[in-house]
């Protein structure tokens, strides 16, 4: 007999084996997903979770797929939460302080709680660069909530209803296009190819007898 | 730890190896070499895997089996199901898929001025791209170029990729970085703005682009974040089950299934995109796959019911290292990345077996071989497994390169135990990638006019085998050329006047005439994992 462990989904009690995660227990158990499963791989953050262990106290959020089940598990999972996603053109905006403001006020509603950061299911400071965006200091935002995967539950535990994920997006589009140092060599080989440098380099290899391109691959130089 | 004893028994002989594993330069496989090797390893010479299809335009050529279930199944409705004379979406150009390639083609038919829409199963995001790790490539160092990535794009796909596809690919690699940029991508950069990059399997210049590890989900949710802001319709959660064509044969729309309700619904539009991504949902061979919940071949299916031909179908990229263990991340991905910053592939014995930068289906095979043949696998109660030494990355470079380079990877073994900065992890092949698809010209338009198709799902820019980091390239190049293509027909076409359904009946009476009789309800749309 394998080891089974009880878990209550959206309440319900099912055995199920000890090792599978939350998702794949929700299958073992019957579910056919459509909603809250997405890459099954921690990346997506289609299936934001809450549970809570029987006789325990604390709420603990999770990614359903990345997650093991254990006994006494109770279950409900977020497969939707309704951020507030706002709406501008990127290339009419700047990195200052005042676009913040506009867009998202609502931030510097914050209370300081860090519920946000004790949900987080990356384990992300999400408090932290919610501060940073106040303070318009952007790049820190982006690196500090780089691997956020948007699944939402740390605005489902927000008093003061800030959509952290895509104030941490905003951040992000900001700090890649206008803060972030600009590539000089990647504009000069755009400029290159438009001028048409590489057209008949590879014209001519596109016209190659394929034993002679056979030949250039396999003797080709390797950078070390 | 591992919580397996015997585990961390067995990683000690990759510890103590290291210093001297590190210090190797394994040799690179000749020609010869290879060409035995995958023929006698890789899961694509498995004769008995695949089946010849009796019906449809690629009668008489080989898929894998279960792709060959559902391009001869049933299809989930018959015409006398929708009333094609009130479709209740209008727009000029259908997207359907809610990927790299459908964000990208919405994008751009967007910009260009007419009317887009996606359609996607699950929501927007939810795909292959949002999952890729490693990084994207582009020839944009002073020591590289188009040409040569040319070479070893042509070369890694084994010379059977269509030239011109190639071409356009390399061509516009700098560009969609730029492109990607402008919209806010980050990218991994040096203090003066120089691209930090690094090699993949199979590259002979160091020309792969990241965001750290989450190198599709920054550029998912950037795309994402762009389709929002134009304001494109997303319909979600609403599956594309048949492409809908005029009277003359042209593509015209389709039936759409709301996921939930199982409502039916019909999209008329100009010209159609199809971007629907992979297939590792189908597990070929039994196979664990790194790929995302509905990677389940639908476009595939969708094109050749209406007649779009595919290209080698027969040919699938398993990731050399999908993890081998632990079971809750069974054949999930572990970044070509990791190879590229310095871990090398280690047998039970400690030794280091290949060189671990060989392409794909190289690396691929030679693992199995090892497991196989040569027996210096690692069991695990989950099968047969190899060492990929993660620590040796920090060994090289110094603490703290792990976090700052792959933290998806920390975080996802951590989660089970296992600290990858001082533990090596197990590894083994799993279904990633689609390598073939529905045959498109370099203007991304299939064998039936005014359907298109990009990324994954479209066929003959990787030849037999993909590179790292190209996959990515071509969800950008080719989704952006896909919207501003069909946006141009769109323009100088007429709203379709009469829709039908008459391929299915068609297509039914073919399979019939093959003596083929399914039940299989295709396309897939979600695979089958609740326990009956």
């Amino acid at each position: 007999m394998e080891n089974m462990v009880n878990v209550y989904l959206f309440g319900k009690k099912y055995t199920v084996p000890a090792g599978l995660t939350i998702m794949t227990a929700m299958e073992y158990a019957g579910y056919e997903l459509v909603r809250g499963c997405g890459c099954r791989n921690g990346f997506c953050g289609a299936c934001a979770t809450i549970y809570r262990i029987k006789d325990k106290q604390e709420l603990h959020a999770c990614l359903a797929c990345q997650t093991e089940v254990q006994e006494g598990m109770y279950v409900a999972t977020l497969p939707f939460f309704p951020l507030v996603k706002q709406v501008y053109n990127i290339e009419n905006i700047k990195p200052t302080e005042q676009i913040m403001m506009q867009l998202y006020p609502e931030i510097y509603a914050c209370i300081g709680c860090n519920a946000c950061t004790k949900a987080c299911t990356q384990e992300l400071n999400v408090m932290q660069y919610i501060a940073y965006a106040q303070r318009g200091e952007y790049a820190k935002c982006a690196e500090e909530s780089f691997d956020c995967v948007m699944c939402g539950v740390c605005s489902s535990r927000c008093p003061a209803g800030i959509s952290h994920p895509q104030v941490a997006m905003l951040a992000r589009r900001l700090n890649g296009k206008y803060i972030a140092p600009e590539c000089g060599h990647l504009a000069d080989r755009v400029n290159e190819i438009n001028e048409g440098k590489f057209e008949s380099l590879i014209e001519d290899l596109m016209q190659k007898p394929i034993e002679e391109i056979k030949e250039l691959y396999n003797t080709r130089e390797i950078e070390k | 730890m591992y919580k397996i004893d015997k585990l961390n028994e067995l990683a000690k002989a990759v510890a103590e190896k290291r210093a001297a594993n590190a210090e190797l330069e394994p040799r690179r496989m000749t020609a010869e070499e290879k060409d035995t090797l995958l023929a006698t390893f890789h899961p694509d010479y498995k004769q008995d895997e695949f089946t010849v299809l009796s019906a449809g335009v690629n009668k008489g050529e080989k898929v894998p089996t279960q792709l060959a279930e559902l391009l001869q199944g049933k299809s989930r409705i018959s015409a006398a199901d929708v009333d094609l004379t009130a479709p209740d979406y209008d727009t000029d150009v259908l997207i359907i898929g809610g990927g790299g390639a459908g964000a990208s083609a919405a994008i751009e038919a967007d910009e260009a001025g007419v009317k887009a829409m996606i359609v996607t199963k699950l929501r927007i995001g939810d795909a292959n791209t949002m999952m890729a790790e490693g990084g994207i490539q582009a020839a944009d160092k002073p020591n590289d170029s188009p040409a040569i990535h040319y070479i070893d794009a042509f070369g890694g796909g084994h010379f059977a990729a269509k030239p011109e596809l190639v071409k356009n690919l390399v061509t516009k690699a700098p560009e969609a970085i730029q492109w990607l940029n402008k919209l806010g991508v980050e990218f991994d950069k040096e203090a003066d703005g120089t691209m930090v990059t690094t090699h993949g399997g199979g590259t002979s210049r160091k020309r792969m682009h990241a965001a750290k590890d989450y190198s599709g989900a920054e550029i998912m949710r950037t795309l994402r974040d762009e389709v929002l802001n134009r304001g494109i319709p997303v319909i979600d959660f609403t599956a594309a089950i048949e492409i809908i064509l005029d009277e003359n044969g042209k593509a015209a729309g389709a039936v759409l299934m709301n996921m939930e309700t199982k409502e039916l619904l019909v999209a008329r539009a100009k010209t159609v995109i199809i971007a629907t991504g992979g297939a590792g949902r189908l597990h070929y061979q039994g196979f664990p796959t790194s790929n995302h919940y509905g990677a389940t071949a639908d476009g595939l299916i969708l094109g050749y019911r209406v007649g779009a031909r595919l290209l080698y179908a027969d040919t699938l990229q398993y990731h050399p290292t999908g993890t081998g263990y632990p079971e809750q991340i069974f054949g999930a991905l572990v970044t070509e990345k990791v190879r590229s910053l310095g871990a090398k592939l280690v047998n039970i014995d400690g030794e280091v077996f290949m060189h671990p930068l060989e392409t794909r289906d190289v690396t691929a095979a030679s693992i199995i071989r090892e497991c196989t043949e040569r027996n210096k696998g690692v069991e695990t109660p989950l099968g047969k497994a190899v060492w990929l030494d993660t620590p040796m990355i920090e060994y090289k470079h110094g603490e703290g390169t792990i976090e700052k380079r792959i933290p998806a990877m920390m975080r996802m073994f951590g989660k089970y135990g296992i600290d990858i900065r001082k533990e090596p992890i197990l590894v083994y092949p799993t279904l990633h990638y689609q390598n073939g698809g529905l045959n498109i010209s370099v203007d991304c338009s299939t064998d039936v006019e005014n359907l298109y198709a990009a990324g994954e799902v479209a066929g003959g820019i990787h030849g037999r085998n993909r590179l790292m980091g190209n996959s990515l390239l071509d969800v950008i190049v080719f989704g952006r050329d896909a919207g501003k293509n069909a946006a141009a027909k769109a323009k100088e076409s007429a709203v379709p006047e009469k829709l039908t359904l008459e391929h299915i009946e068609k297509f039914n009476k073919e399979l019939a005439e093959a003596g083929i009789s399914s039940d299989t309800a295709s396309p897939m749309l979600l695979p089958h994992y609740a326990r009956k």
